[in-house]
C-alpha cells in the first residue's frame, strides 16, 4: 500500500477515500480517555444539578450550590476547606518554588562537584508515597519521640518546640511544609532542565559585559526561566487544589485538629463516602467535585490565557 | 573560554547550603531505616543513634511480616503499575503517531480534546466512575484501577510523545513506505524505536502517580485481595499505631523497593526528566 509521493509533505495522499489506520491508531486511547476520564467527569458535573427529593431523582438546579455556599451547616465546613486550600496553596508558592528554583540555580553552577550527589538526594523525597512521608513526618514531629525537640536543641531553639500537627493554629502550616519537603524536587528538577537549556553563548556574552554571579542571575537567567516558573506554578495550583492523599494520611479524614487542616479533598472524601456517622451524600459530593472543577478551570484558563501571552519567550 | 572565577568562598557557600538541604531531604528516611531495626527501648531512648549489638532488634519486622499480607500488596501494585503503563505507552504512542503523522480534518481538535485532561485531574470524575464501576461490576478488582490509571496517564503521553514523534525524519518513514511497509509497520518498526528515550520519561512520569496513589484505591479497590501497597500500608500503620517497632519497620519495607530502584535507576530517571530541555 505504498503510494509514495515525491513531495516532501506526501503524508497527505491526494484521493483515498478512508485512511483506516489513522481511525485505528487513534480509537484504543482515544476509547479509554473517554470513556474512563470525560465522561465521568461530565455526569459527575450533571450529577451536582441533580438530588434527592422524597426519595426520587429529581433536578434541583443550582440549589445544592446555594446549600453548599449558603447552608449553615455546609457552608461553615466548604468556606472553611476552600480558606484551607488557599492558604495550602500560598505556603507552596511562597516555599516550595523559591526554594527550588534556588537549589536549580546552585546545582547548575557549572562544573560544581557533586552534583549529581545533591540532585539525587533532593529529589528522592518525591518519589516516596503519601502515606511513608506522612508517617515518618508525624513520628518525627512527635512529642512522645522527641526527636524534633531534641535536634532543635542541638541549635538552642527547644523552647519553640511544640506539637505543631496536633495545634489548630500551626498544623496546617506544619502539613503545608510536609507537603513542599517532599515535592520540591519537581520544581528543582525543571527549573534546573530550563537552566542547562540557556545556552553557552548567552552566559558568555553577559560576562563579557561584566555581568556575573547575582546580578546573572537576576538579569540574565531569571527572565529566560519565567516560561518553567509559569508551568511550575500552575502544576502547584492544580496538584494543591485536588490535594487529599497526605493530609488524609496524617490528620486522618476528619482533617482535624478541629477541621484546621480540612481542604477541599479532604471535605470531598467526606462529604462523598461518608464518616463515622455521617452519611455519605452523592449529590452535594459531585457539587463540591464541580466546585473544585471550576476553581482548577478557572486557574488553567487564567494561565493559558493570561499569565502565558504576557510571559516572553526566547528562541535559540 | 574562560568562565569567571567562581571564587572560593561563593562555592562552600553553595555546597555548605546543598549539603543542609541535602541532609533535611534525606535525615527522615535514614532515622526510619535505622530506627526500625531497633528495639522498642532503643527508638525511645536514643533515636539519633546507629543500631548496635544490643539495640539490634527485627520484632518490628516479624510483627509486620506476620500479619499484613503485604506479599499480595507487593503483587496487586506491581500488576497495576505495570500494565497501566504498558496501555499508556502502546495507547498514547498510537495516538501521538496518528497525530503527529497524518493530517485530517478535527486534527487539531482531537490533540486540544487530548490534552485537556493534563490539566483536570481525572479525580474530579470519581462520584460518576464509581457509578461506572459498580455498574460494570468492577469495584474490587485490580481492572478498575488499571482503566483509571490508563485514562489518567494517556494525556501527557500523546502530549511528550506527538512533541517526540515529530522530530522523526520524513524521508525514513517515506523510504520504508516506498519499501513497502504498511503504516502500521512504520509505526511498530520505525518510530516506535526511535522514541525509546521518550518512552521511558513517560513511563517515568507515569509510574510515580500510579505507585503512590491512595484515592482510587481506597475507593475503587478496597478489598483485602486488590489492596495495594500504599493502601496496605496506609491501614497497617492505621491499626498499629501505638506499635511503633511495627510502624517503623512496615514504613521501611515500603521505602526499601522504592529506594533500590531509585538508586539504581535515578541516572536514567533524572536524565529523562530534564531531556525536555537538555536532549
Amino acid at each position: 500500500m505504498s503510494d509514495a509521493t515525491p513531495s516532501r509533505d506526501a503524508i497527505e495522499p491526494v484521493r483515498r477515500p478512508r485512511r483506516w489506520h489513522i481511525a485505528v491508531f487513534l480509537l484504543p486511547a482515544l476509547l479509554v480517555y473517554t470513556a474512563v476520564m470525560i465522561l465521568p467527569l461530565i455526569e459527575t458535573l450533571r450529577l451536582s444539578l441533580f438530588n434527592t427529593v422524597d426519595g426520587e431523582h429529581t433536578f434541583v438546579g443550582l440549589a445544592n450550590f446555594k446549600v453548599l455556599f449558603g447552608d449553615a451547616r455546609w457552608a461553615a465546613d466548604f468556606w472553611n476547606a476552600l480558606r484551607n486550600n488557599v492558604v495550602f496553596f500560598a505556603i507552596h508558592m511562597l516555599v516550595q518554588n523559591p526554594i527550588g528554583v534556588a537549589l536549580a540555580a546552585m546545582l547548575s553552577i557549572p562544573r560544581l562537584r557533586f552534583a549529581a550527589f545533591y540532585r539525587t538526594a533532593i529529589f528522592l523525597p518525591t518519589l516516596l508515597s503519601f502515606v511513608i512521608v506522612g508517617f515518618i513526618w508525624k513520628l518525627i514531629l512527635s512529642p512522645i519521640w522527641g526527636v524534633s525537640p531534641y535536634l532543635m536543641d542541638l541549635v538552642g531553639l527547644k523552647s519553640l518546640f511544640s506539637p505543631w500537627l496536633g495545634k489548630p493554629g500551626s498544623a496546617l502550616v506544619a502539613v503545608s511544609l510536609i507537603s513542599v519537603w517532599q515535592y520540591v524536587g519537581i520544581p528543582m528538577m525543571l527549573i534546573y532542565a530550563a537552566l542547562l537549556s540557556i545556552p553557552d553563548e548567552v552566559i558568555e556574552a553577559a560576562e563579557c559585559d561584566g555581568i556575573t554571579g547575582w546580578s546573572q542571575f537576576w538579569k540574565i537567567k531569571l527572565p529566560l526561566i519565567l516560561p518553567a516558573i509559569g508551568i511550575i506554578s500552575i502544576l502547584t495550583f492544580v496538584g494543591n487544589f485536588n490535594a487529599f492523599d497526605l493530609i488524609y494520611t496524617v490528620q486522618g479524614a476528619l482533617a482535624g485538629p478541629d477541621k484546621s487542616t480540612d481542604i477541599l479533598g479532604t471535605l470531598l472524601y467526606r462529604t462523598f463516602f461518608g464518616f463515622q456517622l455521617q452519611l455519605g451524600d452523592r449529590s452535594m459530593g459531585a457539587t463540591i467535585a464541580t466546585v473544585m472543577f471550576l476553581i482548577i478551570l478557572a486557574g488553567v484558563t487564567f494561565y493559558l490565557f493570561v499569565v502565558q501571552r504576557r510571559i516572553r519567550r526566547y528562541q535559540f | 573560554m574562560s568562565k569567571a572565577r567562581t571564587s572560593l568562598s561563593r562555592t562552600t557557600v553553595v555546597h555548605l547550603a546543598l549539603i543542609a538541604y541535602t541532609l533535611i531531604s534525606v535525615f527522615p528516611v535514614f532515622l526510619t531505616l535505622i530506627n526500625s531495626v531497633k528495639s522498642r527501648n532503643a527508638i525511645f531512648r536514643n533515636p539519633m543513634q546507629l543500631p548496635t549489638a544490643e539495640t539490634f532488634d527485627l520484632v518490628g519486622y516479624t510483627t509486620v511480616l506476620g500479619q499484613g499480607d503485604f506479599a499480595t500488596y507487593f503483587q496487586n501494585s506491581l500488576i497495576v503499575t505495570v500494565v497501566a503503563i504498558a496501555l499508556v505507552l502502546l495507547f498514547g504512542a498510537m495516538a501521538a503517531f496518528a497525530l503527529s503523522e497524518y493530517r485530517f480534518r478535527g486534527n487539531t481538535l482531537m490533540g486540544l480534546y487530548l490534552a485537556l485532561g493534563i490539566m483536570i485531574p481525572i479525580r474530579l470524575g470519581t462520584v460518576a466512575i464509581l457509578q461506572g464501576m459498580v455498574a460494570t461490576g468492577l469495584v474490587n478488582t485490580l481492572t478498575a484501577l488499571v482503566l483509571v490509571y490508563t485514562a489518567q496517564g494517556i494525556p501527557l503521553a500523546v502530549f511528550i510523545l506527538s512533541e517526540f514523534m515529530k522530530t522523526v525524519s520524513d524521508d525514513l518513514k517515506n523510504a520504508g513506505r516506498i519499501d513497502g511497509l504498511s503504516e502500521y509497520a512504520i509505526f511498530f518498526r520505525l518510530v516506535l524505536p526511535l522514541v525509546r528515550p521518550a518512552m521511558a520519561t513517560v513511563a517515568v512520569f507515569t509510574m510515580i502517580p500510579i505507585w503512590n496513589d491512595l484515592w482510587f484505591p481506597l475507593i475503587l479497590a478496597p478489598s483485602e485481595a486488590t489492596k495495594t501497597v500504599t493502601l496496605g500500608a496506609q491501614i497497617f500503620i492505621g491499626q498499629f499505631v501505638t506499635n511503633w517497632n511495627a510502624v517503623l519497620a512496615a514504613l521501611s519495607l515500603a521505602i526499601f523497593p522504592v529506594l533500590v530502584l531509585y538508586l539504581l535507576f535515578s541516572r536514567q530517571l533524572i536524565r529523562g526528566i530534564t531531556s525536555g530541555a537538555v536532549k
